[in-house]
């Protein structure tokens, strides 16, 4: 049973009563088809992360060109010198 | 003029001959912009700053549209997302980069299903796409925009991109080209991430040479996406051959059973009695994993999706938003209602079913066991390409439906991707080309998939059917 309001918080969703509402019948309905999969026998079967073999790729721990602050912070909702500003964090 | 009608290999020869120029194909392109995009809204901007080609390359002043969750430094990517509204990239995609370095002029930016969650491109914050073939139907989703603009003469080739059939099932409801190449073809670097096990940036055409052009123009190894596969790239215009004798080409039967329309299913049946003609040989197979696809799909990208779009919380870039009173904390309070005012319903869905399937207690019942079941799905595809070299279907169960047709009903808009969803799922590449029309003039498109990295054996198959067929030379009356 998904539990709507649980499952938003841990998504940092808000939802109003009305998406809630809305949602809740559609999201049922959905995981009612997905449950089908509780019928295939998956023994013995490894799970896919990604379809080819992937190896972790490194690279040398050097400096590279890299974007410039300014134009990191270009889109920035609230910003002062170099920073993001957000609200504070730790009371 | 009408530039704008015709293909880049058209337009090619005639740049070489000098009989016309790059500024003649632009202020066509422009022109049909304007004059269609008040009904179609394939774009969601026109680039105000595109110039003439400094570049010269075979495709150097040939004009090109770009999906909204494609970075193009300066311009705007918002994923048809209310929470990117005016963000400015502020790097270009590796493909956008190749397509610049080539001199192909980026001339603007097409409509999406937000965040690329849909196939019908009916939930962008910033508007609906219509089907150039009949105004009161959807283009299809998410690459609705692209897949618009090119059927319309809007744009001579566009980009797009393809999770879940995101590009394919676009390309047959407009009756143009789209093919999503093998995973990790293609750099996804600078492609807004909806599901990275997933998702494909590729070309949406108006013929299978162009899609071979453009192609060429974005595929190859990228260090900085780190699930792009290192492989030689061919040409793959040299793939463009006219003969499939001796092609071994698979039917499954589980993609031709109830649901699908009978137009449909005639035009493929007509398709395959053509190839046979041509000399391709055809046998049935099963792929006996269909039947999951969907529901396993659901989980995967889902779950990815949660992931990957967790970053937009109203710190970086974006909407910023706080509730009217405090309910938790500050911070908390400014992630939950910037994302609950930012994102549409559909993504707000999607990204509760993600988050579930991955929470403590339900892994492994959803998220684990859909791993194993999408294991399943890509040995279905590797036995059968163990004697086949291409499998054929239809590229949807139906042609267009209506706008606002599926809009209350989820699942039955997930269930219209049920032909092209394995592909994403088992990494193969596949292609949809136009192999018909319904008698209501809507188009019917062919699906054709092959085993990875064989884009070639796509391409000649496609490319003998389309040559044997007139359907890629008609237009929509617009």
């Amino acid at each position: 049973m998904l539990d709507i309001k649980y499952v938003a918080h841990l998504a940092r969703l808000h939802l109003s009563e009305k998406d809630i509402g809305r949602f809740s019948g559609q999201l049922e309905e959905i995981l009612k088809y997905i449950n089908q999969l509780s019928e295939v026998d998956v023994t013995g079967i490894e799970p896919t992360c990604h379809v080819f073999a992937q190896k972790n790729i490194v690279r040398e721990d050097g400096l590279k060109p890299s974007l410039p602050v300014s134009e990191v912070l270009q889109n920035a909702p609230a910003k002062e010198r170099e920073f993001f500003k957000v609200p504070k964090i730790i009371e | 003029m009408t530039l704008n009608t015709l293909t880049c290999h058209d337009l090619q020869e005639l740049l070489k001959a000098k009989k016309i120029t790059s500024e003649d194909v632009l202020k066509d392109v422009l022109a049909a912009i304007e004059s269609c995009d008040g009904k179609v809204k394939a774009y969601v901007c026109v680039n105000p700053l595109v110039t003439l080609p400094s570049q010269s390359s075979a495709i150097s002043g040939i004009p090109i549209a770009i999906k909204d969750n494609i970075c193009v430094k300066g311009l705007k990517s918002t994923c048809g997302s209310k929470i990117l509204e005016g963000f400015s990239p502020a790097y270009d995609a590796t493909v956008v980069e190749k397509l610049k370095a080539q001199g192909v002029l980026i001339v603007g930016i097409t409509n999406m299903d937000e965040f690329a969650f849909g196939s019908s491109t009916e939930t962008s914050a910033y508007g609906v796409t219509r089907n150039p073939w009949d105004l009161a139907r959807v283009p299809g989703g998410s690459s609705g925009g692209s897949a618009a603009a090119v059927a319309s003469d809007e744009i001579i080739f566009a980009l797009g991109t393809d999770t879940g059939g995101s590009i394919r099932q676009p390309a047959s409801f407009c009756g143009v080209v789209g093919m999503k190449p093998t995973y990790g073809r293609v750099s996804r670097y600078g492609l807004i991430a909806f599901a990275s096990s997933l998702d494909q940036i590729g070309p949406i055409t108006k013929d299978i040479t162009d899609c071979a052009i453009l192609l060429n123009a974005i595929a190859g190894y990228d260090s900085r996406d780190s699930t792009c596969v290192d492989m030689p790239k061919p040409d793959y215009c040299q793939a463009l051959i006219n003969d499939v004798k001796g092609l071994k080409i698979a039917i499954p039967k589980e993609y031709f059973v109830a649901g699908i329309d009978k137009e449909v299913k005639s035009a493929v049946d007509e398709a395959i009695g053509l190839l046979k003609n041509l000399g391709a040989q055809f046998k049935e197979v099963s792929l006996p994993h269909t039947q999951y696809a969907v529901a396993t799909y659901y989980i995967v990208a889902t779950a990815e999706a949660s992931s990957n779009l967790a970053r937009f919380d109203g710190v970086q870039y974006g909407l910023r938003c706080q509730p009217k009173t405090m309910r938790r904390t500050p911070l908390i309070d400014m992630y939950e209602e910037t994302r609950g005012q930012g994102f549409g319903p559909e993504a707000k869905r999607r990204l509760i079913l993600g988050t579930y399937v991955l929470s403590a207690g339900y892994y492994d019942a959803y998220y684990l066991r859909a791993q194993k079941v999408r294991t399943l799905i890509r040995k279905d595809f590797e036995e059968v390409f163990k004697e086949f070299d291409c499998i054929l279907t239809p590229t949807s169960p139906t042609a267009a439906f209506k706008l606002g047709e599926k809009t209350d009903d989820p699942l039955s808009m997930y269930l219209s991707d049920i032909c092209t969803i394995s592909a994403n799922l088992a990494g193969v590449p596949a292609i949809s080309l136009p192999c018909g029309f319904t008698k209501n003039n809507l188009p019917i498109g062919l699906q054709i998939l092959a085993k990875p990295f064989a884009e070639e054996t796509i391409l000649r198959a496609a490319f003998t059917y389309e040559q044997n067929t007139p359907w890629h030379k008609q237009k929509p009356r617009l």
